[in-house]
């Protein structure tokens, strides 16, 4: 177990740049998520901290060990594969066994250890099995048993749980989860489902275009997030597209002048997270209020999700608490619609191409 | 009515399956049938039935030796089809190699190029050689084992690509991660998933070369003949059942190989 530390790692295919300028460190025993789209480059980092593709640039530091030129074996990185990738001719115990041969480990002290892994992942007594003789769910296990065998210093998790049907997904989130804490194992997971990062991680890494967009707790990516891709990749958002006025003050595209905490000035957008909207009464006490004209509503039991146009260019996603007797507002109503002057997070506008 | 004609039409196919098996073993059974008789010039119906000529065949030194030089050829052409045809399976498949399936077909030649014209032109390849080099190149056994080599490449390489094709390398990736460096993963993880290629392609290679009679009668030297050249020496004399008795053996004992194969690795999943 050991910190790991990446420094300007870049990978350049042709001219194709898959990872760009990536640094990121993890403490000892952290548990750190790589989230992002699909092609952001999250599995390309990942495997270039496990040795299978040589960075154009940049350094990769396992504990003390500068590990950029080390070939995937001697890294000690333990990597559960998405496919589980178990050596189909070998049984269980000797799938888990592989990794402690290769370090000679003698027989007699594998076979202690070997059993060990297997009962941290609950797989007791399956030894003699061969992997086509296993579910799905016992599959992943002993591909994370295999992993953990050799002690790792780091565990690197590429969609561990993308194979598994929802429900033993949500329970194997948690068992590793719990594993890696008692372990006090420095892990890496990839992936793109938003929930299991959210519930899993210490830390989370928003990735888009090979680039780190923001490095961060759950809540500082929720209530922080460092650009508008953040912002509407982390949770919901809306966007309304205009310009700083004035310092404290955004003009939308439709005109409206709307009060912020921001200071910029140009073209911007501002983004507003649907529960900080309120409508109707609730709106009263707002700095920003504004007539909105209903055009779509769904009911979530205890929630609203509603669409309201505010002017012909610009449109607002609100959610708001359904309260039993209230009227519940129907498309066509005009109705009234607020928010705090710090509930509007302003970024300036990327000149588009 | 449907159900007639249905059963009608499993008959024919029964019929022509049947009738197709018929024509492979007829020989076959021919072979073994002639291989019992007891009168010298085969005549039907037989006169009577002895082992004789198993004897014949077994005391028969041109066959003793030739059989004892093919397997000698034999063996030592499909190990050295091994370590030529698996690292270049696995360059083909593994890497993008210019001109790789031009490579690929060239391997496959020397399995349909006419027995005589491989022979003609190794012949005049090895006489150049030793021209060239002046060593003695033609009628050696190394210059035979190098010539069957060549017939045992094609079925290695066709065998051990076709077996690559299905094979997931991310298992390789999982060994290396675990500690094993290159040779350990391809010993412990890649051989293991290619063997069924391996095993199949060592036995139609050896047995290509074992059968091979057109090329090796350019290529052998004085005193060095295979069996079916030997076979076909005591033919120009002779037509006494001891040829088919050597033949029934032949048979038997590829026979027996293909069947103790086929224990370990499904010969028709393969081929
Ligand atoms: N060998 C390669 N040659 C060229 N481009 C590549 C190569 N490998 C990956 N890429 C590109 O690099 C980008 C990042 O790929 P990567 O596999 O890291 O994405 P990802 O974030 O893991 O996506 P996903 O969520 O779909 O798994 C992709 O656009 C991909 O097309
Ligand atoms: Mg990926």
């Amino acid at each position: 177990m050991a910190r790991l530390s990446i420094e300007h790692l870049r990978k350049v295919y042709g001219e194709f740049t898959a990872v760009d300028d990536c640094s990121i460190d993890i403490a000892d025993g952290e548990f750190l998520v790589l989230l992002g789209p699909s092609g952001c480059g999250k599995t390309t980092t990942l495997r270039m901290v496990a040795g299978f593709i040589q960075p154009t640039a940049g350094k990769i530091t396992i504990g003390e060990r500068d590990v950029t030129t080390l070939p995937p074996w001697k890294r000690n990185c333990g990597l559960v594969f998405q496919s589980y990738a178990l050596f189909p001719h070998m049984t269980v115990a000797e799938n888990v066994a592989f990794g402690l041969e290769m370090r000679k480990i003698a027989p007699a002290d594998r076979a202690p250890r070997v059993t060990e892994a297997l009962r941290l992942v609950r797989l007791t007594g399956l030894d003699e099995r061969y992997p086509r003789q296993l579910s799905g769910g016992q599959q992943q296990r002993v591909a994370l048993a295999r992993a953990l065998a050799i002690e790792p210093d780091v565990l690197l998790l590429d969609e561990p749980l993308s194979n598994l049907d929802a429900k033993l997904r949500q329970e194997v989130r948690v068992e590793i989860r719990d594993l890696q804490r008692k372990l006090g194992l420095t892990t890496i997971m990839v992936t793109h489902d938003q929930e299991e990062a959210l519930t899993m991680a210490d830390r989370l890494v928003v990735m888009e275009k090979g680039m780190v967009r923001q490095i961060g707790t759950q809540r500082e990516l929720y209530e922080k997030p460092a650009d508008r891709f953040v912002a509407g990749f982390i949770g919901r958002s809306a966007f309304l597209d205009g310009a700083m006025a004035e310092a404290g003050r955004f003009r939308s595209g439709g005109g409206l002048d709307i009060s912020c905490k921001a200071t910029a000035s140009g073209p911007a957008t501002l983004a507003l997270r649907p529960e900080r909207l309120a409508i109707g009464a609730d709106a009263e006490a707002c700095a920003n209020r504004f007539p909105a004209r209903v055009e779509h509503v769904s009911y979530l039991g205890a929630l609203l999700d509603i669409d309201v146009r505010l002017t012909e260019q610009d449109r607002i996603l609100l959610q708001v608490p359904n309260r039993p007797g209230a009227a519940e507002p129907k498309p066509g109503d005009m109705i009234t619609i607020g928010w705090a002057e710090d509930a509007g997070l302003v970024y300036p506008r990327e000149a588009k191409a | 009515m449907s159900a007639a004609r249905l059963s009608l039409g499993r008959l024919a196919l029964n019929g022509a399956a049947t009738l197709s098996l018929g024509f492979i073993l007829l020989p076959l059974f021919f072979v073994f049938w002639l291989a019992f008789f007891r009168q010298e010039i085969p005549s039907f119906p037989p006169e009577g039935y002895s082992l004789k000529w198993f004897q014949a065949a077994a005391n028969n030194k041109p066959f003793v030796d030739g059989f004892l030089l093919s397997l000698q050829v034999g063996v030592s052409a499909t190990l050295i089809g091994l370590v030529l045809g698996v690292p270049a399976s696995l360059a083909l498949m593994r890497h993008r190699i210019a001109l790789g399936p031009a490579i690929n077909t060239l391997l496959l030649l020397p399995l349909v190029m006419p027995g005589i014209v491989l022979g003609t032109s190794l012949y005049v390849f090895q006489i150049e050689t030793e021209i060239a080099t002046g060593l003695p190149v033609l009628g050696s056994a190394g210059g035979l084992v190098a010539a069957h080599s060549l017939v045992v490449i094609p079925w290695v390489v066709k065998l051990v690509t076709a077996s690559l094709a299905g094979f997931d390398r991310t298992i390789e990736e999982a060994a290396q991660n675990l500690g094993a460096g290159p040779w350990t993963t391809f010993r412990r993880v890649t051989l293991p998933s290619i063997r069924p290629g391996l095993v199949a392609g060592s036995l139609f290679g050896f047995v290509t070369s074992f059968g091979n009679l057109e090329m090796s009668l350019f290529l052998v030297g004085p005193g060095r003949t295979t069996l079916p050249i030997a076979i076909l020496q005591y033919l120009e004399w002779k037509i006494d059942p001891t040829v088919a008795a050597a033949s029934v053996i032949q048979i038997v004992l590829i026979g027996a190989a293909m069947i103790i194969t086929d224990r370990y690795v499904k010969l028709s999943r393969v081929v």
